[in-house]
C-alpha cells in the first residue's frame, strides 16, 4: 500500500493522508538516519493528545452543565445527573463534531496542497472552538469560525507553528464580530429550547434571564455590584452566581469555560507534563489579580460599576480560567522566551480585566486579551533577543579591540 | 579551581552501561585510517593499494597544507581505497603484519617535554599525523596548524549516555597524559584548561593533581562533558579569528607516547556498550580497528546498529566497519523493525521519555533499551521550551535554529552559533518533539558562516 502514496505512486498527493494514518496507527516506523540515533518518545501527537486529555474535565463538565442550566431554567432544583448529560450532550457533540469535521478536511486541503505532513495541532483547535463558543451557536456559523478560524487564522501564516494569533481563538473572534447576536447578550448561554431530544415539559421560570454573572454585573445601575450578584437569580431560584458555585462552574456561559475548577484540574495535568508553561499561567493570574485590585481600590467611590467585582470573583467569571490554561499557553502564538512568557502572562491577565470591565460593549475581556498579547508576543520576543544578542556583539566588539 | 554547576541536560536512562573492567580485544585483521572524519578539509592519498607502510606512514595529506598528514595506526600493507561519493575518501584500510615496523620520531624525558620549542613540537605532531587529534572552534573543523590558538580545552570526563570511562582510558597512562598535557601546553598563546567531573569524588589524580593546566570542575547532567558546553563557561569564543583548539583524553594520551616513546603507539581504550551488548564492557585496541574484532561474539542476534561514537552523535558503521578515531566508544543498539500499534495513545509504560507524558517518566528509575525508531513523524518547530532544557549555555536555541534556516548571517553570530557544533545540541535532537534535524541544521549554519559570512 505505501509505494502507492510514495513519489511516482498512483495517490503520490494523498500522501499526508497515509502519513496521518500510518502515523496515527504506528507512530510512524521510520527510523533515524543521521544525527542522534535514538529519539525521546514523546512527538506533536503525544503532546497534542495531552492537551486534549487536559481538556476532557472542561468537556464532559460544559456537556452536564449545558443540561444543568436548562433543566434550572425550567424550575427543576434539582435536575438528575444523566437528565443533564443527555441533554448536554444533544447540544454539545453536534458542534464539537462539525467543528472537527469541517477543520480536518481544511487541514487536509492544506497539507495536500503544501506537500506536508498533517499536523496535530488541529486535534486541540477542533476541540477548543467548541468549548468556547456558547451552547446556543447555530451549528453553520460553528463550520465558518472553524474555516475562519483554521484558514485565515493558521494557513494563511503557513500553518502550525508559523500562526500568529490563536486558530481556536481567531475563530471565535470571528463569530464574536460576524455574529455578535448569537454569541452575546443574555439570550445564548442557556439552552431553553425545550422540544427536541432531552425535553421533560414544564415551562419557563417567570423573570427568567439567561445572563451571565458577567453581563449582570454590567447591566446594574442602582446596586453595588457584588451585592447584585448574590441576589441574582436566587428569588425563583434557577440562578447562584456565589463563588462556590461559579469556581464549580454551574453557571451560564459558553461551553467548556464556565468551571474554574475543571480548567485547574486540566492545568494540573499540563504543568504536571510539562506541555504547558507555568510561567505564561502564573503570570496571567499575577497580571489579572493586580489589575482587578487597583480597579477594586479606584471603584470605592463607585460601587455600582464592573470594576467593583471582587478580586476572587473575577478569577472564576467567564473565560479567564479557560484562556488562562488553554490558550494564554498555546506555544506558537505566545512569547517564547523565558523572561518574554513573563511579560506576556503578565498584560494578558492585566488587559483581560482592565477590557472586561472598562469595555461598555462587552463584558468580558479574555478572548480580546489573549488575542491582542498574540500580537505583541512576538515584540516582546525581539526585544529580548535583541538584547541578547547586542550583550554577545558587544562582547566580541570588546575582544577584537583589546587584540 | 572554578566550579560550574549546571542545572539544564539530561542523562538518559539507557541499558548497557559498559562496566568498569579492562579486557584486551583481539588484534584486529584490519585496522583503517578514515578521512572523512576530519572536518573541514580536503584529503590527498599518498599510497596505492599494496603498498607496504609502517606505524607512523604517511597515508594521506591535507590538499592545502601538506605538512599535515594523517599516518597509518599500524604496520602493514594497504589493503583497500574505500571510496565514496563524489570519490570522496572513506577509509585506506590496512592488514597489519606481524613485524609492526615503526616510523621512529625523537624520543624526549618527561622533563625535557616541558621545554621544547614551539615549532619542534608542532614539527613531531604534524609529521606523526597526531596533530590531528586536535579540533579547532569556530567551526569544529580539525585544526590548522598555521594558526596559534589562544588556548586548549580538554574536557576529562565523557557524560554522552554509555561512554567510556576516562578513569579508566588514563589508568596505566597517567605519565604519558602528563606527557601530552605538557606537549599541548607549548601550543597555545594560553592556557590548557582541563574540566573534570564535579559529581565524581574519586577522580584520578591524573586529572585531579595535573600540573600545567587551569583544572575546572563541572557538575551537571550530559551535556556537561560536552567541552564545548565548558568554553561557553570559562572563556567563551569571542569571534571568528578568537580561535580554541579541544581534544580527549585519548588524544593527549597517544600524543604523550609519541613523544615519551618516540614512535607512534597506537593503543586505545575504548567502552563497548549498548543494549545489544552482551557483556558492555572497556576493550583496549588500536587506532581505527575493525569493529568486528571488538563486537564477534558479544552482541546479540536481529538487526543491529554499529554506532562508532555515542547514540547521539555517533557515526553509523557496518558491522564490519572500522573505528573512528575520535570517540571512546562503541555502541551497538537494535534496529527499529516493528511498530507498537497506537502506541502514542497507550499510557507507554515501557517507552523511554524525559517527559511526563509518558507514566515511565513519572515514575524513574528504569532503564531503557529503546531502538532507532524516529519516534513520530517530522513536524513544524513548535516553541515548547524543551530545547532550554537541555542545553546549559546562554543560548536561544530555537532562535539560533531559526536564524540558521533563514540564512541570516548576523543573526546566526549575534545567537552564538560560533560557540558551538553539533555536539552540544545532540540532546536537543533527542528531545525534540518534532523530530527536527538540530544537529544537521547547526553544521548547515557553522558551513555558511564558514564559507559565506
Amino acid at each position: 500500500m505505501r509505494p502507492d502514496f510514495e513519489k511516482g505512486g498512483k495517490f503520490e498527493k494523498l500522501y499526508p493522508l497515509f502519513e496521518a494514518k500510518e502515523s496515527f496507527t504506528f507512530v510512524t516506523r521510520d527510523r533515524t538516519k543521521n544525527g542522534a540515533h535514538i529519539r525521546d518518545a514523546l512527538d506533536t501527537k503525544r503532546m497534542m493528545s495531552t492537551v486534549i486529555v487536559a481538556l476532557i474535565p472542561c468537556m464532559l463538565f460544559g456537556i452536564y452543565n449545558v443540561g444543568y442550566q436548562h433543566f434550572r431554567a425550567y424550575g427543576f432544583a434539582d435536575p438528575a445527573l444523566m437528565q443533564c448529560v443527555i441533554k448536554g450532550a444533544w447540544h454539545v457533540m453536534p458542534i464539537i463534531i462539525v467543528s472537527y469535521g469541517v477543520g480536518g478536511i481544511w487541514e487536509l486541503i492544506f497539507a495536500v496542497a503544501r506537500k506536508h505532513e498533517l499536523n496535530e495541532g488541529f486535534l486541540v483547535t477542533g476541540l477548543l472552538v467548541p468549548l468556547t463558543l456558547p451552547p446556543t451557536t447555530p451549528l453553520w456559523m460553528v463550520a465558518v469560525g472553524v474555516s475562519f478560524g483554521v484558514v485565515i487564522g493558521k494557513e494563511v501564516f503557513g500553518g502550525t507553528g508559523m500562526n500568529v494569533f490563536n486558530p481556536a481563538l481567531t475563530a471565535r473572534a470571528f463569530i464574536f464580530f460576524a455574529y455578535p447576536a448569537a454569541i452575546s447578550g443574555d439570550k445564548c448561554w442557556r439552552v431553553v429550547e425545550n422540544t427536541t431530544f432531552g425535553a421533560v415539559g414544564g415551562t419557563i421560570v417567570d423573570g427568567f434571564s439567561g445572563a451571565t454573572p458577567l453581563l449582570v454585573a454590567s447591566t446594574t445601575d442602582t446596586m453595588a455590584v457584588a451585592e447584585r450578584l448574590a441576589e441574582f437569580g436566587q428569588a425563583t431560584g434557577y440562578a447562584d452566581f456565589s463563588w462556590t458555585q461559579s469556581f464549580v462552574g454551574l453557571i451560564p456561559g459558553s461551553i467548556g469555560e464556565t468551571s474554574a475548577l475543571c480548567c485547574l484540574i486540566g492545568a494540573a495535568i499540563l504543568l504536571i507534563t510539562g506541555v504547558g508553561s507555568a510561567r505564561i499561567m502564573i503570570g496571567v493570574m499575577i497580571g489579572a489579580v493586580c489589575m482587578a485590585s487597583l480597579l477594586n481600590a479606584i471603584s470605592i467611590s463607585a460601587p455600582t460599576s464592573m470594576m467593583a467585582i471582587p478580586v476572587k470573583q473575577h478569577l472564576v467569571y467567564g473565560g479567564f480560567m479557560f484562556g488562562l490554561v488553554y490558550m494564554a499557553t498555546d506555544p506558537v502564538s505566545a512569547a517564547q522566551t523565558a523572561i518574554g512568557k513573563w511579560i506576556y502572562g503578565f498584560l494578558v491577565g492585566f488587559l483581560a480585566i482592565l477590557i472586561r470591565t472598562i469595555n461598555p460593549a462587552y463584558p468580558e475581556g479574555m478572548m480580546l486579551a489573549i488575542l491582542f498579547m498574540n500580537a505583541f508576543a512576538p515584540l516582546i520576543d525581539y526585544f529580548v533577543i535583541a538584547a541578547h544578542m547586542k550583550k554577545r556583539m558587544r562582547r566580541s566588539k570588546e575582544s577584537q579591540a583589546y587584540a | 579551581m572554578a566550579d560550574f554547576r549546571l542545572k539544564e541536560g539530561y542523562d538518559i536512562p539507557l541499558v548497557g552501561e559498559p562496566a568498569d573492567s579492562v579486557s584486551a580485544a583481539p588484534r584486529p585483521a584490519t585496522v583503517a585510517l578514515k578521512p572523512g572524519e576530519f572536518r573541514g578539509v580536503k584529503v590527498r592519498l599518498l599510497v596505492d593499494e599494496g603498498d607496504v607502510v609502517k606505524a607512523g606512514s604517511p597515508l594521506a595529506c591535507v590538499k592545502s597544507r601538506e605538512q599535515q598528514v594523517f599516518t597509518a595506526p599500524m604496520a602493514g600493507t594497504v589493503k583497500a581505497v574505500v571510496r565514496g561519493a563524489r570519490r570522496a575518501l572513506m577509509e585506506i584500510v590496512i592488514k597489519p603484519d606481524e613485524a609492526s615496523d615503526a616510523v621512529s620520531f625523537r624520543q624526549h624525558d618527561a622533563v625535557a617535554i616541558r621545554g621544547l620549542a614551539r615549532d619542534v613540537v608542532l614539527e613531531q605532531l604534524l609529521q606523526s599525523g597526531l596533530f590531528n587529534v586536535f579540533q579547532q572552534r569556530p567551526f569544529g573543523n580539525v585544526a590548522d596548524p598555521a594558526v596559534t590558538p589562544r588556548s586548549i580545552f580538554v574536557s576529562a570526563f565523557d557524560t554522552a549516555p554509555l561512554a567510556a570511562d576516562t578513569a579508566l582510558i588514563v589508568q596505566g597512562n597517567e605519565a604519558a597524559f602528563q606527557a601530552g598535557l605538557d606537549v599541548a601546553s607549548q601550543l597555545a598563546s594560553g592556557k590548557v584548561h582541563l574540566s573534570v567531573d564535579g559529581r565524581r569524588f574519586d577522580l584520578p589524580k591524573a586529572f585531579s593533581e595535573a600540573k600545567n593546566v587551569e583544572l575546572h570542575r563541572f557538575s551537571g547532567p550530559h551535556p556537561a562533558g560536552c567541552v564545548g558546553v565548558q568554553i561557553h563557561h570559562v572563556d567563551p569564543i569571542k569571534h571568528r579569528r578568537d580561535v580554541v583548539w579541544t581534544t580527549t583524553v585519548q588524544g593527549l594520551i597517544l600524543i604523550g607516547r609519541l613523544f615519551l616513546e618516540g614512535r607512534y603507539v597506537p593503543d586505545i581504550t575504548i567502552a563497548l556498550s549498548g543494549s545489544a551488548v552482551t557483556a558492555p564492557k572497556h576493550y583496549r585496541t588500536v587506532v581505527g580497528a575493525n569493529i568486528a574484532s571488538i563486537t564477534n561474539g558479544n552482541v546479540e542476534h536481529g538487526e543491529l546498529r554499529y554506532i562508532s561514537g555515542d547514540v547521539l552523535t555517533g557515526t553509523t558503521s557496518t558491522p564490519d566497519g572500522h573505528l573512528n578515531m575520535k570517540p571512546s566508544t562503541l555502541t551497538v543498539i537494535p534496529e527499529a523493525t516493528e511498530s507498537e500499534f497506537l502506541g502514542w495513545a497507550l499510557p507507554g509504560f515501557g517507552r523511554l521519555s524525559k517527559y511526563r507524558t509518558y507514566p515511565s517518566a513519572v515514575l524513574g528509575g528504569k532503564k531503557f533499551a529503546p531502538d532507532t525508531k524516529l519516534n513520530g513523524g517530522h513536524r513544524a518547530f513548535v516553541a515548547t521550551g524543551y530545547y532550554e532544557q537541555v542545553l546549559p549555555m546562554d543560548i536561544y536555541p530555537m532562535y539560533l535554529l531559526k536564524s540558521i534556516l533563514a540564512q541570516d548571517f548576523d543573526e546566526m553570530e549575534g545567537l552564538g552559533i560560533l560557540e558551538v557544533t553539533e555536539e552540544e545540541f545532540a540532546l536537543c535532537e533527542y528531545a525534540c518533539p518534532s523530530k527536527v534535524n538540530v544537529q544537521q541544521i547547526i553544521r548547515d549554519g557553522l558551513d555558511l558562516v564558514e564559507y559565506d559570512g
